[in-house]
């Protein structure tokens, strides 16, 4: 009899560690995840200076854009929280558009070998932010769900797991443009 | 106590042996694939190890094999499987990659000439959770790519010129996000194995047939001293061939049963990656449409590309020795998504 209540209360204890630690596991991912996309935003801030440097080389009156575009980006830098962050990433996002808009009428820009780099690079982080978030979101649910599920929502409660917060994705509009038709 | 008959002798006792422990590896290989990602890693590397033990196995069947046709032999023959069954695995975990991008005359892609490829296989990585695969491009102008390394840390993914050529961005990204499941599951790992030790054993079938052929003529010149142990022989000697020559069969049927499955799931995973199943179904699409083969792919590594790169036409034959399933099933599981 008491051996058979030594071995339940083992299995009990074996179980809490399994799922705490589990749970341990997924919240550092999260947190990991997270870092990833501030590499990448910061990555993003990093080229800007350069792109601007580049555009004026060419464009020299379109003073407006570049100070938009300086701004939008120190704004996004210094922005305390993550909602003010997201704001601002949204208006350098705006700014930057307008910035590729005005490049557009002027053809020696165009086909400059550094303008075109910075602008793939461009495009390319800013993918892999929008990867990096999805990535964060996936991690996010996964942990959101162990947390939830029954009996692993005892554990959480224990030990004081907080629900993780989602990454609002303002849908990059390229994701619905490209629509290859086949007849 | 009954005596054995004349004709069992320890060594046919041993393949006889041997040939039942195929089995535990087969059916290890044979299972089922699952269609959980998270399943489908640790199965795998399961997979992997059976392939192993089952390469092994063979090794020795085969120079026991050789025993019976040239008495003798095994003085030399079980050293050889001995050095072959160590280094067969050991050059298949740790080198399989490096041979596949020979055999595919594939060269690094510089990130300058590359910039989107680079930019796209970084942004996946990060979607998928694991270290940026390495790239390399194949100087091609038929429109494939596949993926190679034994774990994601030594993860490659090689691309044509033809597929940079003929697919759009968002297609190529499908192709791309493909590839990357293939390694994040560990598929890679087996199918890079696969195309060593089926080499292996493929190359090994092809010699002693050539031998036994010299040597049953040989032997059949020498003497028509008939008698039961003559039949007995010659019996063993028809096993032996038809072993020699269904080794590789079995070896490349394994293959494909193992690999047919998992284009399907790397397809919903590099769908699920992307979040965007309609660029990998219109690559599909390009890709089934273009009917160039591609020169550097043959037999053995048919089964990494993410198309099969040697056009061969449909039919119940080819259905069966398929490494691909039909691309038109594959484009209709990614639309309904």
């Amino acid at each position: 009899m008491g051996m058979i209540a030594l071995i339940i209360f083992v299995v009990f204890v074996l179980y809490i560690v399994l799922a705490y630690n589990r749970l341990i596991t997924l919240r550092n991912r999260i947190k990991n995840a997270w870092a990833q996309i501030d590499v990448q935003l910061k990555r993003r801030y990093d080229l800007i200076p350069n792109l601007v440097e580049t555009v004026k080389g060419y464009a020299k009156h379109e003073r407006e854009v570049f100070e938009k575009v300086t701004e939008a980006r120190a704004r996004a830098i210094g922005a305390a929280s993550v909602k003010d962050q997201g704001q601002a990433e949204n208006q350098l996002t705006g700014a930057l558009k307008t910035l590729f808009a005005v490049a557009e009428s002027y053809p020696e820009l165009k086909a400059n070998q550094n303008f075109m780099m910075l602008q793939e690079e461009l495009a390319g982080t800013e993918g892999k932010i929008a990867y990096a978030r999805q990535f964060y979101n996936d991690n996010v649910m996964q942990y959101n769900i162990l947390r939830e599920k029954f009996p692993t929502n005892i554990i959480a409660g224990m030990f004081n797991f907080v629900p993780q917060d989602m990454f609002e994705i303002t849908v990059p509009a390229e994701r619905e443009a490209v629509k290859v038709k086949f007849d | 106590m009954t005596t054995l008959p004349e004709w069992v002798t320890p060594n046919r006792a041993i393949i006889a042996i041997l040939v039942l422990f195929l089995f535990v590896p087969l059916l290890v290989l044979l299972a089922p694939a699952t269609t959980n990602i998270y399943e489908q890693m640790s199965w795998n590397r399961r997979k992997s190890f059976a392939l192993c033990a089952f390469f092994v196995i063979l090794i020795f069947i085969l120079a026991l094999l050789f025993e019976e046709v040239a008495p003798g032999a095994r003085i030399i023959a079980l050293p050889l499987a001995i050095i072959f069954a160590t280094l067969g695995p050991l050059v298949g975990y740790y080198n399989s990659d490096k041979i596949i991008l020979k055999m595919s005359a594939a060269r690094p892609a510089t990130r300058e000439e590359h910039l989107f490829l680079q930019n796209t296989v970084e942004g996946l990585a990060i979607a998928a959770g694991i270290p940026t695969p390495k790239l390399y491009v194949i100087e091609d102008t038929a429109p494939n790519a596949f993926a190679t390394g034994r774990n994601p840390e030594h993860g490659v993914i090689a691309v044509t010129t033809g597929l940079l050529q003929k697919l759009n961005r968002r297609e190529i990204e499908g192709v791309l996000a493909h590839e990357m499941s293939h390694i994040k599951n560990y598929d890679t790992l087996l199918g890079s194995l696969a195309v060593v030790l089926v080499g292996v054993v493929a190359l090994l079938s092809d010699w002693m047939l050539r031998n036994f052929w010299r040597t049953s003529r040989g032997r059949r010149r020498a003497g028509r001293s008939g008698g039961r142990g003559g039949q007995a022989q010659a019996i063993v000697l028809v096993l032996a061939i038809i072993m020699a020559i269904l080794a590789p069969i079995i070896a490349q049927l394994l293959r494909l049963a193992v690999s047919r499955r998992r284009e399907l799931l790397a397809d919903a995973h590099g769908a699920f990656l992307t979040r965007y199943p309609d660029g990998l179904a219109s690559a599909l699409e390009k890709l089934d449409a273009d009917t160039e083969p591609l020169e550097v792919a043959n037999k053995s590594t048919a089964h990494l590309y993410i198309v099969n790169p040697l056009r061969e036409h449909a039919g119940l034959l080819n259905n069966l020795f398929s490494t691909h399933p039909s691309t038109r099933e594959r484009i209709a599981a990614l639309r309904a998504m």
